[in-house]
């Protein structure tokens, strides 16, 4: 059963538009379409500018989308007005890439867990109190350090606080927009160990949005790679890093690095000429899909 | 350098300040009595400042006239940057037609020349500090607006404003909660240069007779009637003319040293 299902998903951004100009349009999602099923993690990957972070903004309408539908639970999220969309928002949270610049600096980490209690009404100043305190403890915090400012936590830590916020709701689903590629090796192994351990006991669905490879290999159950806003292949992670059908897939993966510096390596260069970008997703095997 | 600015012109408005507050106590004479034989006095130990063409204590009067300057500078000021940062944190954040509104606005109040603007007003309404306030608002309000705007454009893509507008908050909670606090340090550096503006505004309005009506004491009255005595008469127009220089000076160096100080590319550079 399906959570969530994204259809024919477009967003274009129009640049230099003026009185006189009729400015330039760039697709940064291009008629993306997949589903992510209830407790599971799909990957979304690409280089800088692929649009998979645009994606899942589009998703909890961050940014609104151009056209196409988003369902969550059965429920048309676009439609929806502001105040529903406000209370739906409960249930759908996101996790950003950077720990510096995604906590307000001038709250203090306490305020910061527990605002989104305060913005749903959510039990007394005690209950929240005692919530905020759990959160803390949940995400692997000290509750001592909760009258602590941001800058006063290591990037790791700041990534939890940001984890605590987005879990103060108890969602369903996270978008996890580069959780952990702005941490260094040793800290994104804690943070990704505790993302894996909360999806367990929490039932939580990810849309994990990343360029390391070796991270989606790891933990994503189903992984969409996207190129210039086109999804151009998605399938299970197994059968995808195994059997790659799209050139770039190929590219991708072949750029991977490999902890052996005598290991032999074929670097594939991804030629544009190689993929006919109006080709549609086809399946190639069960639950395989490439645009070939 | 800056530090030094700062300071002085910390303890210029300070002490102006307290002077504003208890000068009634600082000397025995009331800033309307006349005595017409001391007409054009010169400074004396009685009179320190000496006495102006009606035969009225000057150095009471400067000390009454730097009531109506800060009365005028902080209500021009706080109505200003109240309704600037409303209205540039609206344009800013909303986009689209609000802001091209808000900021034609803007760019058509900015083509004047501020000061022939509040004249224009306040001929037209009458020459009264309730006008003079009213003139000085509408010139001033542009100036915060143009700031916040700027400000909220870039605050506005900040993760932690896209991540409270996830999590539900409403627009006022965004803006007022996550996305106007970025742009304090950089208002409270404007109210004080504001400052200054509206005392040498106030001043100017009411040198051409626009402003605050006799017998209340201004500075800027005080400098036109001592005008016709420049000459015999010095001091009637040097006193009122170095508390103003003095105290926009001293606005505009805690401006200055607040600018730097607020700054964080100038942290740690002192």
């Amino acid at each position: 059963m399906s959570l969530l299902h994204v259809s024919h998903l477009v967003k274009q951004y129009t640049r230099g538009k003026g009185l006189f100009r009729r400015g330039t349009t760039v697709t940064a999602v291009d008629d993306v379409s997949f589903s992510i099923d209830e407790s599971e993690t799909f990957g979304l990957v690409g280089e800088s500018g692929s649009g998979k972070t645009t994606t899942g903004r589009c998703i909890l309408r961050l940014v609104e989308p151009t056209s196409g539908a988003v369902s969550f639970n059965g429920e048309n999220v676009l439609a929806l007005n502001a105040r529903d969309l406000r209370a739906r928002r409960r249930d759908m949270q996101i996790v950003f890439q950077d720990p510096y610049s995604s906590l307000n600096p001038r709250m203090k980490a306490r305020h910061i867990v527990e605002e989104p209690l305060i913005i749903h009404r959510l039990g007394d100043a005690r209950a929240r109190r005692e919530r905020v305190a759990e959160l803390f403890a949940r995400v692997g915090l000290d509750p001592a350090h909760l009258e602590r400012y941001p800058h006063q936590f290591s990037g790791g830590q700041r990534q939890r606080i940001g984890l605590a916020r987005a879990l103060a709701l108890n969602p369903r689903f996270l978008v996890l927009d580069e959780p952990v590629s702005a941490l260094d090796v040793s800290v994104q192994a804690q943070v990704v160990n505790l993302l894996m351990d909360l999806q367990r006991d929490l039932k939580l669905t990810y849309l994990f949005v990343a360029h390391d490879l070796r991270l989606v290999e790891h933990i994503c159950d189903r992984v969409a790679v996207m190129h210039l806003g086109k999804i151009v292949e998605m399938g299970r992670t197994a059968a995808l890093f195994e059997r790659p059908q799209h050139p770039y897939t190929r590219a991708l993966l072949s750029a991977i690095p490999v902890a052996d510096p005598d290991a032999p390596r074929a670097r594939v260069v991804f030629d544009p000429a190689s993929a006919d970008r109006s080709n549609a997703l086809r399946e190639v095997e069960q639950g395989h899909w490439a645009a070939i | 350098m800056n530090s030094a600015m700062y300071r002085i012109g910390a303890t210029i408005v300070g002490v102006t300040v307290l002077a504003a507050v208890v000068g009634p106590w600082l000397t025995p004479f009331d800033p309307s009595s006349q005595w017409l034989s001391l007409r054009l006095a010169a400074p004396s130990t009685s009179h320190l400042f000496g006495m102006d063409e009606l035969g009225r204590d000057i150095l009471a009067r400067v000390l009454a006239g730097a009531r109506i300057s800060f009365l005028v500078g902080l209500t021009v000021v706080g109505v200003s940057a109240a309704l600037g940062t409303a209205l540039g944190a609206i344009a800013g954040y909303f986009g689209g037609w609000i802001d091209d509104t808000i900021s034609r606005v803007i760019d058509v109040l900015l083509a004047f020349p501020g000061l022939l603007l509040a004249i224009a007003l306040v001929a037209v309404l009458g020459p009264s500090l309730g006008n003079v306030l009213f003139a000085l608002t509408v010139i001033g309000w542009v100036s915060y607006a143009r700031l916040v705007r700027g400000q909220v454009l870039r605050a506005r893509e900040f993760e932690y404003v896209q991540a409270a507008k996830a999590l539900g908050a409403g627009t006022p909670r965004v803006l007022w909660q996550h996305v106007i606090p970025t742009a304090i340090p950089a208002i409270v550096v404007q109210a004080t240069l504001g400052m200054a503006g509206a005392i040498i505004g106030e001043a100017s309005l009411s040198f051409l007779g626009l402003g605050v009506q006799p017998p209340t004491p201004s500075w800027g009255t005080m400098l036109n009637g001592g005008r016709a005595h420049i000459l015999d008469a010095p001091h009637l127009t040097i006193f009122p003319g170095l508390a103003i220089a003095l105290l926009v000076l001293g606005f505009n160096f805690l401006g200055d040293g607040l600018r730097d100080r607020l700054d964080p590319k100038h942290r740690g550079l002192r």
